[in-house]
């Protein structure tokens, strides 16, 4: 039965491919410089160019974390390109027209039309390639609610004040080695600002590519919802099938001020590698969000690619009534390993969280799920939940859970329940006893137990989610 | 008393000198089972005897290896096939233990089950509006409430729910030959009654039926047209119904073959 799973879980990557785009691209290195030059290119003010260089000098300072549950290779920082920019992005697209075809058929052949008309309607989408943003729609409309959506290096130069407010404000340049790279090194990503007590009148979303050899990305968004406002926002992420591995080095913020909230989902699907483990993404990753009095920002996160994975999205619930949550659903197979989970910190009274993570593993991959759940002296009355789950596909697969929980008031109230089960020959037997093929059985097995995650899905996207995991499933026989 | 005297084509499922084996133990060992369209067959026998090897052997579950003999099932020899290409087929075997699915509703499970037979038919998918009327007319018949279409396949079903299930998914698939495997077990008297109506309903003149069973209780609901006893992996007597009654009254040790010659059929 293994083998029909196995078999079952060989898949293409449907996004492998490459655009042929002609780009400007860095050497590989990184020094002051090349900094200097990142920031010209953007255009940037000089307090943001010395904000980078200050935190250039922190991770010089840092060491590479090895607590995570994950192996690889150490990265050669100076053998990564900082910066790579379709040559046709230089001259400032005013308009899609004007946007070279072939990145608009890059995104098509991706599922995500840029054309307005084509598009999904409610949906708003800013389309990151390497280092640039290549466009962002309905720009206009959004703008007559008040709403800002724009690249974050466009931001930078048109909406400073709050900027500099926020960036940093969540996860400091000194939070993590990788935060660290990224406040010296970032690119591009998605600026968002809801006005207070308006509610978002589209979903929003980053698409993000990576395309150009040998090349990092470097994402940088930053969401402020202020008082009493909403928005719904997606990411999703695919890159060419590469022999070496590629680094995603992220820092989202999202800051939820009085009575605002976020809700943040992710589909990534980094190219994994191959089967033994050769090429893909290492995704490094800090997500984190603040939320004020009666806030509420809810993670939602759907794991399928990269190599490696290293990404905690956590809540900092500062304000009282503040509610976080997270739920996450992290397939790995072949060799990919992950080493997934989030952080809740309770600051103010009645903070509420709640934490559905639940891990698939096949192949001879490794997942680990890894959660900290802390209630602070002031955090009186407040609760948590975590429900963890690991389903095993095969014998080769490992499933690791680290919790963490540390609790300082004595009337904070956590639990945690987890489970671990495998794809039974029973299960897989009945599926098939009723007429259908070892694929879709596991497909479906698989679907049944995230559920509960992906009912958290924005509509347009639970659809797209599950279609994901079926792919990923997808086997090429017949 | 024989059935397996004739060469009768129009035979709905012929298992000629079937031998088979799971790890290396032999099990079944030259199983005869002849059954036409619109019988009843019930297969009795003492444990051990590899009555529920027999149901896993002709369904295709992986690790039961077959030695020697064929299966034909409306002229298909099935043996060779995938366990879901048997199903296609049209056998259906009801689980002794059914297992549970978490977070897959019954609804879905059953409609997937449905278009994957369909499509290998050639047939269109029956559209989900259409479906959803079938599924809940067989949800009542077997007498469960309709939420059960949308809990997640047996997930917390009693013992007696999940045999119901079963017969569920029987009446919504609509096989040729149907096996059911102790589907009595741990039922009791309502349950069982809710089961056999299932069956009955179904019984037809293109449809079969194996009954797999410790108990003669099963067989005064369903009235088998042929009872059958299984010991040490072969058919060692068969009877009409009276003879289920009269395992009853005398066990089975009457009947064990001592040698070869010990079949009395």
């Amino acid at each position: 039965m293994t083998d029909q799973i196995d078999k079952a879980l060989e898949r293409e990557y449907e996004a492998g491919f490459v655009s042929d785009v002609e780009s400007d691209t860095f050497e590989p290195g990184l020094d002051e410089n090349v900094i200097r030059r990142i920031s010209t290119m953007k255009n940037e003010p000089e307090w943001m160019l010395e904000a980078r260089l200050k935190a250039f000098k922190v991770w010089q300072e840092m060491e590479e974390p090895d607590w995570a549950h994950v192996d690889y290779e150490k990265i050669d920082f100076q053998a990564i390109s900082y910066f790579s920019a379709p040559k046709s992005m230089k001259d400032k697209p005013k308009s899609l027209d004007e946007v070279d075809p072939e990145l608009i058929r890059t995104y098509e052949k991706l599922g995500i039309p840029l054309i307005e008309q084509q598009m999904l309607a409610g949906v708003a989408v800013d389309a990151v390639f390497d280092s640039v943003s290549v466009v962002t729609t309905f720009r206009e409309k959004l703008s007559e609610a008040g709403v800002i959506f724009c690249p974050i290096s466009e931001a930078i130069q048109n909406h400073p004040e709050l900027v500099k407010k926020y960036l940093g404000s969540v996860v400091p340049t000194k939070d993590n080695y990788y935060a660290a790279l990224n406040c010296a090194v970032f690119t591009d990503g998605s600026f968002v600002y809801i006005p207070k007590g308006t509610r978002c009148p589209m979903e929003l979303s980053t698409y993000f590519r990576i395309n150009e050899q040998n090349t990092g990305q470097f994402e940088r968004t930053l969401i402020i919802a202020d008082e009493g406002s909403h928005v719904s926002y997606l990411e999703g992420c695919t890159a060419p099938q590469r022999d070496e591995n590629q680094l995603h080095a992220a820092v989202v913020e999202l800051v939820a001020l009085d009575d605002a909230e976020i809700k943040y989902s992710t589909v990534q699907n980094w190219y994994p590698g191959d089967e033994n483990g050769k090429g893909g993404i290492y995704n490094f990753v800090t997500k984190r969000g603040i939320c004020h009095t009666n806030a509420k920002i809810s993670w939602t996160q759907v794991e399928t690619g990269s190599a490696v994975t290293w990404k905690y999205p956590s809540c900092v619930l500062k304000g009282d009534n503040s509610v976080g949550e997270f739920y996450s659903v992290a397939l790995t197979r072949g060799a990919q390993q992950a080493d997934t989970g989030t952080k809740m910190i309770h600051l103010g009274k009645n903070t509420k969280s709640t934490i559905i993570s639940k891990g698939i593993s096949a192949g001879r991959s490794n997942n680990s799920y890894r959660g900290l759940v802390r209630m602070n002296p002031g955090a009186d009355g407040a609760r948590n939940f975590t429900q963890c789950d690991s389903l095993l596909i095969g014998d080769q697969c490992g499933a690791h859970t680290f919790p963490y929980v540390e609790s300082r008031n004595p009337s904070a109230i956590v639990e945690h329940e987890a489970t671990t089960s495998k794809v039974s020959d029973d299960q897989m037997f009945l599926c098939q006893q009723r007429g259908l093929d070892p694929e879709k059985a596991v497909s479906m097995i698989v679907n049944g137990f995230c559920k509960e995650v992906f009912k958290e899905l924005p509509m347009e996207f639970a659809v797209e989610a599950g279609k994901l995991l079926e792919i990923s499933l997808e086997g090429s026989v017949g | 008393m024989s059935n397996t005297n004739t060469k009768d084509t129009s035979s709905l499922l012929t298992i000629k000198d079937l031998h088979a084996s799971v790890e290396e133990k032999n099990i079944l060992k030259g199983l005869n089972l002849e059954v036409k369209p619109g019988e009843v067959h019930a297969i009795m026998g003492p444990n051990g005897a590899g009555k529920s090897t027999m149901g896993y052997v002709l369904s295709g579950r992986e690790g039961y290896s077959v030695e020697q003999g064929s299966a034909v099932l409306d002229g298909v020899d099935i043996l060779d096939l995938e366990a879901e290409e048997r199903a296609r087929a049209g056998l259906f075997l009801a689980f002794q233990y059914p297992v549970e699915i978490p977070g897959v509703s019954n609804l879905e499970f059953l409609k997937a089950s449905v278009d994957a037979q369909r499509e290998a038919r050639g047939e269109e998918a029956v559209s989900s509006a259409d479906f959803l009327k079938l599924a809940k007319a067989a949800c009542k018949q077997v007498n469960l409430p309709l939420a059960f279409l949308k809990r997640g396949v047996n997930e917390g079903f009693s013992g007696g729910e999940k045999k119901r299930n079963e017969i569920m998914q029987m009446l919504l698939l609509q096989p040729k030959v149907c096996i059911l495997d102790e589907t009595d077990s741990g039922l009791d008297i309502d349950a069982l009654q809710v089961v056999a109506e299932g069956v009955n309903s179904q019984r037809s003149n293109d449809r079969s039926f194996v009954v797999v069973t410790h108990y003669q209780r099963l067989l005064d609901y369903i009235k088998p047209d042929f009872v059958h006893v299984l010991a040490d992996g072969k058919i060692v007597k068969s009877g009409d119904a009276s003879l289920a009654l009269e395992l009853e009254a005398q066990g089975y040790a009457w009947l064990q073959p001592s040698d070869e010659e010990g079949q009395n059929a």
